[in-house]
């Protein structure tokens, strides 16, 4: 169900000097698509107050530095396309590890008690994915999600995302894959140089 | 007992070892042989000037005098801080927390020393002021640029992983707990060891100075306690005062890991 704007973001300055602007209803999923190095990773660390930025950024009609740093990143969660760990255990970087939902993905039980290093790129991904969900975001901002994943894989991470995506989440969503951006996307935009524009 | 006063022969024929130095890098090779001399002649000038400045500021007692000496050790230091980390912090951030560092470490436990312990009249007398502080700044520079040198380096290495954490909306505080705690732990394992080593495997230099001048073995020792004690406090308040003001100039009011703030890897 899509609903009220959660996230409106006004002129915000890329990388390149152009101006971005979008706004996010919560249930939905903006998919953003763009040359490599267009800026789209850089436009989702602005969107998660991870760099400064020029412009606004509103959160449920609340700007963004009205909120504190960390509450701003659990409402709005960043997961990059390449995720970083940094505990002893798999298990170690969620609250409560998420056993049903791990095994929702196709992620074997015994990863939880692994080190990060020790599981595969596409298993890190879906871990990634997991730990995102798991602060219970209003928005979470997705980099290339299933770039390292076989289709059955993806296929799951698709239907995880619609049901979250129907609770009330909102998606922004970077990706080179068109049909992934076909599929998910309520709306999709493209990045250019002249700043974000419909696909 | 006196002294044995030491005469320039009895100099030179110690210098003779240095001369071994030099000939072993050129037989075999090492390419020290320059470095050697001059390290050795600076050292010899250096330490000549200070024993001729010292025994002017000795003579002249002059309070404001012994202070401006403190006040050029501790910069001399402070840049020492400033430059040994393998990473520089913008707008000359190593060179403002390695003064803060020292200015800080150093009077607290000077301080202490000069107002329980060693209690000169007056207070200020060069004396004992200046090598005592002198000995402690020693140290804590090589705290302050061990702890400094460390939670640069770990906050490049990692910067991805604490990113990841406040991705999660974990504080920055929190991200950064673990290298904090590593840098304290660099800055301060070296004073450890020298502690524990300290007459077991090495007879610590002041003491020896003070038993080779004349001094009871026993007061040397005692005066050798109160050094490491005070070597000890000032490492640690150097390597916590320096990794705190680090993390600061590592982030900003939002909380976002600023490696922005750091300059180009040399």
């Amino acid at each position: 169900m899509v609903g009220q704007d959660v996230l409106f973001a006004a002129q915000i300055v890329d990388r390149h000097g152009g101006q971005a602007s979008l706004a996010l209803r919560s249930g939905s999923c903006l998919a953003i698509t763009g040359a490599s190095g267009s800026g789209k990773s850089t436009l989702l660390r602005r969107l998660a107050d991870l760099d400064p930025y020029e412009g606004q950024i509103h959160l449920a009609g609340r700007e963004a530095r009205t909120y504190a740093p960390c509450k701003w990143r659990s409402s709005v969660v960043y997961c990059p396309a390449e995720p970083a760990w940094w505990a002893e255990t798999v298990a170690a970087h969620f609250v409560e590890y998420p056993g049903d939902l791990a095994d929702r993905l196709g992620l074997s039980p015994d990863l939880a008690g692994r080190t990060a290093e020790r599981c595969s790129t596409g298993e890190r991904q879906r871990l990634a994915l997991l730990r995102a969900l798991s602060r219970k975001p209003a928005v979470l901002l997705l980099d290339e999600p299933t770039a390292a994943l076989d289709p059955e894989s993806t296929a799951k991470v698709e239907g995880l995302l619609r049901d979250n995506l129907t609770a009330g989440l909102g998606i922004i969503l970077v990706t080179h894959d068109s049909a992934l951006a076909d599929r998910l996307g309520d709306c999709r935009l493209v990045l250019t140089a002249a700043g974000l524009q419909p696909a | 007992m006196t002294p044995i006063s030491l005469t320039p022969f009895d100099l030179a024929a110690a210098s003779l070892l240095i001369v071994v130095d030099g000939l072993l890098s050129v037989v075999l090779g090492l390419g020290l042989h320059k470095q050697i001399v001059v390290a050795a002649s600076r050292m010899v000038i250096q330490l000549l000037l200070v024993g001729y400045i010292l025994k002017s500021v000795f003579a002249l007692a002059s309070p404001a005098l012994t202070l401006a000496v403190l006040v050029v050790m501790a910069l001399s230091a402070a840049r020492e801080v400033a430059v040994r980390p393998e990473r520089r912090l913008s707008r000359g951030g190593n060179l403002l927390i390695g003064t803060i560092s020292v200015f800080v470490a150093t009077s607290l436990t000077s301080m202490l020393a000069l107002l329980t312990a060693i209690r000169p009249e007056p207070i200020l007398d060069a004396r004992y002021v200046i090598p005592l502080t002198g000995i402690i700044m020693g140290s804590v520079l090589n705290a302050a640029s061990l702890s400094m040198d460390s939670l640069l380096d770990a906050a490049v290495q990692r910067a991805a992983a604490i990113e990841a954490q406040l991705c999660l909306g974990i504080r920055f505080k929190t991200a950064m707990g673990p290298l904090l705690r590593q840098a304290l732990r660099r800055g301060m394992v070296p004073i450890i060891n020298q502690m524990a080593a300290a007459g077991l495997v090495t007879l610590p230099g002041t003491m020896t100075g003070q038993i080779l001048a004349g001094l009871d073995p026993v007061e040397a020792v005692k005066y050798q306690i109160l050094l490491m004690f005070l070597l000890g406090g000032s490492s640690g308040i150097a390597a916590l005062v320096t990794t705190l003001l680090t993390m600061r100039w590592l982030t900003d009011d939002r909380e976002r890991l600023r490696l922005d703030r750091l300059k180009s890897h040399k």
